[in-house]
């Protein structure tokens, strides 16, 4: 089958969604969306906690609510939605792109479209990514693997539980699992602070008396068929597990919350540039990446930690997307945008000259009295002290106008 | 007394340092936002949380519905509202804030569903 859209949105989680809203909201006709599970709202849907949508919505909604206010939206629109499709390539030859999806009811689909957006998430790190001697019973799985088993199909994955890592989707899960029954024996996490927010340690964790290792990590996991105990080890500052003081945990299963990775093998097959730091495209002010025509938006092109904020980044990509269909608008001539001290990340990569400019940005590591500063030469374009600032954190920051005549825009603390 | 707490009213977590007496608080410094404020009152005299969790759906597409107390409930009663969430099985089609259970183990909280099922004849 042969399909000829104006604009193709691969994904429909909630970056995905937006985003097709956005093409439609800025005048763009025929809008496509490619997901492969059988519903919109990608992750949210197994994200039944609350949370979600106070700056977007001002109002504090669960995931699948928050996922079906812009279902709904989508269904007031003419978008065209292809579910249980997965998309397997881009070609980009000049302006023309061509997507190949397959499809369970209508097999392979080639789509010819001007605009590609790229919204397909991301994905967990799992044990092989971060290498955990023992041996390799069953029980051991990543943390959002959990909480699709409980949330979305009603199976306890243990009944024991050992987490390691406290980025948000562990945290979540330890309350989401003494909730449901089980013993949530220990959080376990190698840096020095937690990786997630400060209200889910409170509310997931000392609610319920959970311990948290810090500077603690797994050394050992033990059992044949099924999981049955782990090694737990404190680190030195050379991340070194000090064996004398090993302890071990018994338990019936391990979960892991060790970070996610944005999904971008269609992406670089299609020849899009990744940033080694974020491991998305890079993409300049317009959120396009080195293709032309091919921009990215949500978790696939920096891993964020609140959903309000994938949204706009996409409304903001549909916005620029739709441009770029109306008036062809090249690759911005942008100035570099260069990441300093103390910032592991500052996106876009280029800023657009005489244009407001939007930068999201993460700290290495957690600070005190930090200011964020952004430089172009000696003019101080931005500045604002935090008294607290963490790496679990995305800054957004609004510059009012980018200068015409600047070699790089320096962001860093101080 | 005095009490450092972390607000959770939204992702920002701010650190409250709140100054109170048996009956009152005196002083809330550190918050945002005046949600903060509300917050530590409450989580100083009677802590209380939003439960969200899954009941069982026959006649959908999928196993479960997605639901959530539709206000705060009282910290002590979250686990006998977990009991009662178990035995709960309802059937589709169900719409995104239809109450479920009437206000949940004298919480004063409706359980309400988060997510719209329509029925199905469709085997999973």
């Amino acid at each position: 089958m042969i399909k000829n859209v104006d604009a193709i949105v691969i994904g429909g989680g909630p970056a995905g969604m937006a985003a097709a809203l956005s093409l439609k909201n800025n005048g763009i006709e025929k809008v496509l969306i490619a997901e492969r599970e059988d519903f919109l709202g990608g992750i949210l849907l197994q994200c039944i906690h609350n949370g979600f949508g106070l700056h977007r919505f001002k109002e504090e909604l669960t995931g699948p609510e928050y996922a079906e206010r812009y279902i709904d939206f989508l269904k007031s629109t003419d978008v065209e939605v292809l579910l249980k499709t997965c998309a397997i390539d881009i070609v980009s030859t000049g302006k023309k792109k061509k997507v190949y999806l397959m499809s369970e009811s209508s097999g392979l689909i080639e789509v010819n479209a001007k605009v590609v957006i790229l919204a397909m998430g991301c994905r967990e790190r799992n044990r092989g990514n971060i290498a955990i001697p023992g041996s390799r019973p069953a029980g051991v799985m990543t943390a959002g693997l959990a909480q699709k088993l409980v949330n979305r199909y009603g199976y306890m994955p243990g009944k024991e539980i050992v987490i390691l890592g406290s980025g948000d989707i562990g945290l979540i899960m330890a309350r989401r699992m003494t909730w449901e029954g089980a013993k949530v024996k220990a959080v376990i996490e190698l840096q020095s602070y937690p990786g997630g927010l400060n209200r889910n340690i409170v509310q997931c964790l000392n609610d319920y008396n959970i311990p948290l290792y810090l500077s603690h990590t797994i050394t050992n996991i033990y059992g044949n068929e099924r999981i049955r105990a782990v090694d737990v080890a404190p680190i030195n500052e050379f991340r070194e597990p000090l064996k004398e003081n090993t302890f071990n945990i018994t338990c019936d299963a391990l979960l892991l919350s060790v970070g996610l990775i944005p999904e971008n093998e269609l992406s670089s097959n299609a020849g899009v540039c990744l940033d080694k730091v974020t491991g998305g495209p890079l993409v300049d002010s317009n959120l396009m990446t080195s293709i032309s025509g091919i921009f990215a938006c949500g978790n696939v092109l920096h891993v964020h930690d609140l959903v309000d904020w994938a949204s706009e980044e996409a409304e903001d990509c549909g916005k620029s997307a739709g441009e770029y269909f109306k008036t062809a608008i090249v690759q911005a001539k942008g100035i570099p945008v260069k990441a300093g001290h103390l910032v592991r990340y500052a996106l876009p990569s280029t800023l657009e000259p005489g244009k407001p400019g939007l930068i999201s940005l993460r700290t290495i590591a957690p600070a005190e009295n930090a200011a964020i500063i952004v430089k172009a030469g000696d003019s101080v374009l931005y500045k604002k002290t935090h008294k607290k600032i963490f790496p679990s954190e995305m800054q957004r920051i609004k510059i009012d106008t980018v200068p015409e005549n600047a070699d790089a825009i320096h962001v860093y603390f101080e | 007394m005095k009490k450092t707490i972390i607000c959770i009213s939204c992702p920002l977590g701010c650190n409250l340092a709140v100054e109170y007496n048996n009956k009152a608080i005196i002083r809330v410094l550190g918050n945002a936002c005046n949600r903060g404020a509300k917050y530590a009152g409450k989580e100083i005299f009677s802590p209380e949380r939003v439960v969200t969790s899954t009941v069982k759906i026959m006649g959908a597409r999928v196993p479960l519905l997605s639901v959530k107390t539709d206000c705060s409930v009282s910290k002590e009663k979250m686990f006998d509202i977990m009991k009662q969430i178990f035995k709960i099985q309802i059937e589709a089609p169900i719409n995104r804030g239809s109450i479920i259970c009437k206000n949940i183990c004298g919480s004063g909280a409706n359980l309400v569903a988060t997510r719209t099922l329509d029925k199905t004849t469709q085997i999973r």
